[in-house]
């Protein structure tokens, strides 16, 4: 139908149109609205972003200009992308939910002169800052709720947009063809997107990714895993961060899959239930509080349904794996998991919305082994992949067939690694980003001259071929006694445990390593619940002598493995305590992407980290406090720290 | 019959009520009115009169003198499910909602005054019924999209937390296309964020759907924030009429609330 002469598909218009042509009739996106999934198929999309790009048009956008994109997951926003880059504009994806500087910082960088916002809310965020955004121009929005008495000399619908660029299509038959032309002239060296990173350090960066980068990493990615138009997904991680861009953009357009918008970030658990995606992508902390919610309910089940659980989990952990890996089991095993699958594993799956699971990837942090082999015992195949912005994603991922736990698995096709003497990651592949805009400095320094990249993560390749991530490069330090102190080794064994949220080690330069702790609310406050213990806010039960109770066993687990590890020994935890309040990415204190910023922290929390050394059983803290809207409150409380023992290395051995 | 009322006109007149429940003065010669499209406080202390003002505008109490204008007609003695299918629809100070019925059931049951199939259709089902179904289905998933709940859609409502009852509440109001909605204590034991979201909901209800809204609320900066004009009520008696700013300087106002002696 639309099929025009170009030559080589290496823009992601041009797929766009091929899949119109290729895939006409077959569903490309849905959305979840007034609770029934609605959707287009590929020839209804092209419709729709091609009147969306000549509305765009007619406003002024042309090749070049910067077109900021802020909102969750709606297929609006996703057209988007595609109705820019058919004119040769820039989308730069920001994150929704920053606080108005953060967003400000980003969109004054990029010189922005268009802004597409889901609804009145970033409206209303976006034209707070105008004043000192003198390159912006037009706003658009997606949602009209609440915006019919703004003043619309500069700001539009989307929908109003397409239904222009739908009359002057009709009014002018050749627009369609030169539209077509001007696609066909773009080419895969050109600038495609930027990501502006989230920056554990400083501020934001601008990773500049040509098409070639992100079509060659997606097509990767889809040879590497199998993934055709077959797969559906659910997207609902931020449009700003390079995973949901390559899963919900790049590999969308390139495999021709349908793309699934859940109806609001409450509703994901039940959209994607509704879905069942073939293919998954989440952060491991999306897993985690899934098991917590598994075992909370399982804690509240009935006798029958919780011996059943407790009976076929266990033969699960015990050859579950096994099975999904294609290894022997005896024969009673295989039988008895056949009947689990019949009874707890497929009804899990189903709950969890992953009963046609292809194959899931969990990535940007360590996952706990358990909760790894969990997901895997029930079937899913679940793997890690370690990757960048910088490296448009693939850096390594896990072949199927050969997962550990502890392994970020083995080179992504096309990737090649290399180890600095001082053990930091280094790749070079044909996803390596442009540079960052307006920022030399900062590429020359992340870049070599023959195109490796600096990851600022250390590693080690083990015997396999698999690489192992210890911890960032600059964050691994030593005690006074010259003993290691790897901070995020030590954080995620405790972030393990279901009761336990977020961590900060402290350790590095000091006489021994200590650290402060957040409850997980969902976990704990239920555990409150079955215990009888009464709390009227976060603050009380985090101090609550109970909890600190069991904090403190988990503490105590946490030395015990660190004291079997030679090399790991002296780093075990002698002081601790339990902050009074979440660590929140509005008081800048996690990145957006829900990172700890330690420096920060360390800074915020002087007086807790003084406490943590000078042998106080408790400190006074006040910290300040960031909403949403920018405004400012105050938080204090007395914050209790407690001593735990140290066990020999030695002595352990002996009693083994 | 409403839509006759312009904007800024007069929608209801309550003229020169009073109200005894045997030797209890409810409401004493209480007058004022509401105009179409604004937000209408009714403010006072405890025991004020407040929640019988409401009843009176929804038909529940008949006062013993006076008279309620309605669309520029006098009330004649209506029952309340009359005066619902009027436009007037209410929510209530402590939650009535169905707590076994989920959010969405319990906001179809807002629908029933635009339900006109019979039993006999409604059990055979094809046709009228279904297509009444399909679009007042389409309506309350509107007002589920509106004020953002569709997470609890299917929850059982006796499981929710008590601020979202309250909001489930306001919505199954909503369901009857209200051209006057009547809430009482809508923010009563709901912390600061949750008010703000309420008060948010209820600025929107306004300028959305163009509802005119009569409200009872203790929290004073709230009611200040959100209402164009207000009623205090103190012992059954009109103490004070106007804008929030006439309200903040009225000095019988300020005696009620600062508990000065009554002769």
């Amino acid at each position: 139908m639309q099929s025009s002469p170009q030559s080589t598909l290496d823009t992601f218009p041009k797929y766009l149109i091929r899949n119109s042509d290729v895939h006409a009739s077959r569903a490309a996106m849905r959305h979840k609205n007034y609770g029934v999934w609605q959707s287009w198929t590929w020839a209804e999309l092209f419709e729709e972003i091609r009147a969306y790009s000549i509305g765009l048009q007619l406003i002024g956008l042309k090749a070049g200009d910067k077109i900021a994109i802020v909102g969750s997951n709606r297929p609006r926003l996703y057209w988007t992308f595609a109705a820019a880059q058919a004119l040769g504009a820039v989308p730069v994806p920001v994150y929704a939910e920053s606080v108005a500087e953060e967003m400000e910082f980003v969109l004054e960088h990029a010189d922005v002169q268009y802004a597409v916002c889901q609804d009145q809310e970033q409206v209303d965020k976006v034209q707070s800052m105008t004043e000192r955004l003198p390159a912006l121009q037009h706003l658009l929005y997606d949602e009209h709720r609440g915006l019919r008495e703004y003043n619309h000399d500069k700001l539009h619908s989307i929908a109003g947009l397409q239904e222009q660029g739908r009359a002057a299509l009709v009014a002018n038959p050749d627009l369609a063809k030169e539209w077509l032309q001007g696609i066909d002239a773009s080419h895969g060296g050109e600038l495609c997107v930027m990501l502006y990173t989230s920056g554990t350090t400083g501020r934001p960066k601008g990773v500049m990714l040509s098409y070639d980068n992100l079509l060659l990493s997606s097509l990767n990615g889809n040879a590497f895993d199998k993934l055709d138009h077959n797969e559906e997904i659910i997207a609902y991680l931020p449009l700003a961060w390079v995973g949901d861009h390559v899963f919900s953009y790049g590999q969308f357009l390139t495999a021709g899959y349908c793309v699934c918008c859940p109806e609001s970030g409450e509703t994901i658990d039940i959209d994607r239930r509704e879905i069942a995606p073939t293919y998954f992508f989440a952060p491991p902390r999306v897993f985690e509080s899934l098991l917590t919610t598994i075992t909370v309910r399982m804690d509240d089940a009935g006798k029958v349904k919780g011996a059943m659980y407790k009976y076929f989990m266990a033969v699960a952990e015990r050859c579950g794996e096994k099975i999904l890996n294609g290894q022997s089991v005896n024969i009673v095993d295989k039988l008895k998991y056949k009947v689990g699958n019949l009874f707890v594993y497929g009804p899990l799956r189903n709950q969890l919305g992953m009963s046609r699971i292809k194959v899931g990837y969990t990535a940007g942090e360590a996952i706990g082994p358990e909760i790894f082999s969990f997901y895997r015992s029930l079937g899913i195949n679940l793997k890690q992949l370690y990757g960048q912005t910088e490296a448009s994603v693939y850096i390594t991922a896990q072949p199927d067939g050969e997962i550990y736990p502890d392994t970020v698995g083995k080179p992504s096709i096309d990737v090649e690694l290399l180890l600095a003497d001082d053990g930091e990651v280094l790749y070079r592949s044909p996803g390596v980003f442009m540079g960052y805009y307006k920022n030399d400095e900062a590429t020359r320094s992340t870049k070599t001259e023959d195109g490796w990249v600096h990851t600022g993560d250390a590693g080690f390749i083990d015997d396999d071929g698999h690489l192992h991530i210890i911890d960032r490069a600059k964050d691994v330090g030593k005690l006074l006694d010259g003993s290691m102190f790897p901070p995020k080794y030590i954080e995620n064994k405790l972030k393990f445990f279901p009761s336990i949220q977020e961590v900060v080690a402290f350790g590095d330069q000091r006489d021994f390593a200590t650290v402060m702790i957040n409850i997980d609310l969902t976990s704990v406050s239920n555990w409150a619940e079955r215990n009888n213990i009464a709390y009227a806010s976060y603050q009380e039960l985090a101090s609550h002598p109970q909890v600190y109770d069991m904090i403190r066993e988990h503490v105590d687990q946490v030395n015990r493995d660190l004291s079997e590890e030679p090399r790991m020994a002296g780093a075990q935890i002698k002081r601790f305590l339990v902050l009074h309040k979440e660590l929140d990415a509005d008081d800048g204190e996690l990145t957006r992407t829900q990172k700890v910023r330690r420096s920060f922290i360390a800074e915020r929390y002087l007086p807790l980290i003084e406490g943590l050394y000078d042998g106080s059983t408790e400190r006074f803290i006040s910290t300040e406090v960031v909403f949403e809207d920018g405004r400012r409150g105050e938080i204090s409380a007395t914050v209790r720290i407690e001593e735990m023992e140290i066990y020999g290395a030695s002595e352990l051995r002996e009693s083994a | 019959m409403a839509s006759g009322i312009e904007p800024g006109a007069e929608l209801l007149r309550i003229e020169n009520i009073s109200l005894s429940f045997g030797g209890v003065k409810a409401l004493t010669d209480v007058s004022f009115n509401i105009k179409r499209g604004e937000v209408r406080a009714i403010i006072g202390p405890n025991g004020a009169g407040k929640s019988s003002m409401l009843n009176v505008i929804n038909g529940f109490y008949h006062p013993q003198v006076g008279e309620v204008w309605y669309c520029g007609e006098k009330r004649k003695g209506a029952k309340p499910h009359q005066i619902a299918h009027q436009g007037i629809a209410r929510t209530f100070q402590n939650i009535a909602l169905f707590k076994g019925m989920s959010t969405l059931d319990n906001i179809m049951t807002g629908r029933s005054t635009h339900m006109a199939a019979n039993m006999l259709s409604q059990a055979i089902w094809r046709g009228t019924a279904e297509k009444e179904e399909i679009k007042n289905r389409r309506y309350v998933e509107e007002i589920i999209d509106f004020l953002e709940i569709q997470s609890i859609r299917k929850t059982p409502v006796g499981r929710l937390p008590y601020g979202l009852q309250k909001r489930v509440e306001l919505g199954r109001a909503l369901a009857a296309e209200p051209v006057l909605l009547l809430l009482d204590e809508p923010m009563a034991g709901m912390n600061v964020e949750e008010k703000e979201d309420m008060s948010r909901f209820i600025l929107d209800v306004q300028s959305e759907f163009g509802t005119t809204i009569a409200i009872i609320e203790h929290d004073m900066g709230v009611v200040m924030d959100i209402s164009d004009r207000l009623v205090v009520l103190d012992y059954g008696k009109k103490i004070g009429d106007g804008t929030p700013e006439e309200i903040r300087n009225n000095q019988a106002v300020i005696d009620a609330y600062l508990g000065v002696p009554h002769e």
